[in-house]
């Protein structure tokens, strides 16, 4: 089940398992600070484990959206997709700081037909919401999962234009700038939920190298009453954050789209038995708000 | 390369003296003596240099940079980002090649060069306690920052000197009129 449906490339409903799952999601740049009049930048994404390397899946890029610093819309060049990352390009042509994000939003939920509990089917997003329900349902419970990765670069002095926040999903407005990170410096972020402080949002920060060192070096934060978050950064790498709520831990065991997701029963390398009955799902309360961030954050020596 | 640098100077002089109508009479200068060590390597390329000065609460103020200046479609200043402190200081608000500023690479071996106060980049220095930073970067290479100590106006006589380790070698600051 697993394998066809990343096969597919549904990123968006891959994300909403993400909460459950260690598998990571990433996009790591060849280089966040860069100087002369054009440069390009090369990015890595996929899906692993261990930040950051590709040992597992590759992230789709069709989904990606390029943000100059003027804010008009750049692209991506000479993408490609291996058996365990994809990779693609951007040419920085413009001083300033450039946004490489996948964003989508998607819509959870279940109804009640002809005596039976239906979810709706994984992928679904706003727009196909009344596409999806049919004619006779009752009781529709829907919750919107907003997904967000990105990742900054910056040619020349880092500029602050395209952090103006969108209201959707969790936002980062900087503090500091996510290019003006130095080791041994405290940096802060703003986290916003839907536009607003994400008071109490729960922030995950990994420094990159996990192959070879025995500790994962993780740093739980926990946002402020503004949805503000402070880190030291112990060393100068390439570190992964992430931040999520409403996770399938919350929803009840495996959580809504999380069932069977990690290692349940066959786990993610078995085959799909033919005719095989489909694992019974725990019922869960009504759907959550769910919402998840992820980017890559350089931090350079002193 | 030398000669190139001379002029640049001389050419920003006219500019900062139009500029600031505080120069004092005797101008002050900065005389500063970078030692570039001779390096046995495979591949030698000669470092990128920065020299800038930073006072508490001000703007850091770049003095010179020497680069590969002259490459084609300024395709030197690529790698002016991994002359990384003075690129977050000050290198990355300035354009290049940034005029009286910018120079070539120099070469292993004592190298010389002089800034006057109230001109050229340098410009006019309030009193109160800098401190002149001397980095360097070198492709294929490593990356060695020294910093400068020196309080303004200079006590006559003063000199400040810093040894460096590996990418730098000694380096002198002394003042003059």
């Amino acid at each position: 089940m697993k394998s066809k449906f990343l096969i597919a490339g549904a990123l968006a409903a891959l994300m909403f398992s993400g909460a459950a799952q260690a598998h990571r999601q990433w996009m790591l740049p060849s280089s966040t600070t860069l100087s002369g009049t054009e440069s390009w930048v090369t990015v890595d994404a996929a899906i692993s484990n261990d930040v950051f390397y590709f040992e597992h899946f590759p992230m789709g890029t069709d989904n990606i959206v390029v943000t100059e610093p003027d804010g008009a819309v750049g692209k991506i060049e000479n993408a490609a997709k291996g058996r365990y990352r994809s990779t693609f390009d951007v040419h920085l042509t413009k001083p300033g700081t450039y946004r490489i994000a996948s964003v989508s939003t998607g819509v959870m939920g279940s109804y009640m037909l002809n005596g039976k509990q239906e979810r709706l089917p994984r992928g679904t997003t706003k727009d196909k919401l009344a596409s999806v329900i049919p004619a006779g349902a009752t009781d529709v419970q829907t919750a919107e999962a907003s997904n967000r990765n990105e990742i900054f670069v910056t040619l020349g002095a880092p500029t602050a234009n395209l952090f103006k926040p969108t209201g959707s999903g969790i936002e980062l407005v900087p503090v500091t700038h996510p290019n003006d990170l130095v080791s041994g410096e405290a940096a802060t972020f703003q986290f916003l939920l839907d536009g607003k402080p994400a008071a109490g949002l729960k922030v995950t920060v990994i420094p990159g190298g996990i192959r070879y060192r025995d500790a994962l070096g993780q740093m739980d934060l926990v946002a402020d009453k503004d949805g503000k978050v402070a880190v030291t950064w112990p060393q100068p790498g390439m570190y992964w954050l992430n931040a999520s709520i409403g996770g399938g831990r919350e929803g009840g065991p495996g959580g809504q789209g999380g069932a069977g997701g990690e290692g349940g029963a066959g786990g993610p390398g078995a085959k799909p038995g033919a005719g095989a009955p489909p694992a019974p799902r725990p019922q869960a309360g009504p759907p959550q708000r769910r919402a998840a961030y992820i980017t890559t954050l350089e931090v350079l020596a002193p | 390369m030398q000669i190139s640098h001379r002029l640049a100077l001389t050419g920003v002089a006219a500019l900062g003296a139009a500029g600031t109508a505080t120069t004092p009479a005797a101008a002050q200068t900065l005389n500063l003596s970078v030692a570039i060590p001779r390096l046995s390597v495979a591949e030698y390329h000669r470092p990128y240099v920065a020299i800038w000065i930073e006072k508490e609460g001000a703007a850091p103020r770049t003095l010179s940079v020497w680069y590969d200046v002259d490459k084609a479609k300024g395709e030197g200043t690529k790698w002016l980002r991994d002359v990384r402190q003075w690129w977050r200081a000050s290198g990355r608000a300035l354009s290049f090649p940034a005029n009286g500023v910018s120079g070539a690479t120099r070469a292993p071996g004592d190298q010389k060069i002089a800034f006057t106060a109230g001109k050229g980049p340098l410009g006019a220095l309030g009193p109160g306690n800098y401190t002149l930073i001397v980095e360097a970067a070198r492709e294929v290479g490593g990356r060695e920052v020294l910093r400068l100590p020196f309080a303004w106006p200079p006590k006559p006589g003063a000199t400040v000197k810093v040894q460096g380790s590996s990418e730098l070698g000694a380096i002198a600051l002394t003042f003059g009129k």
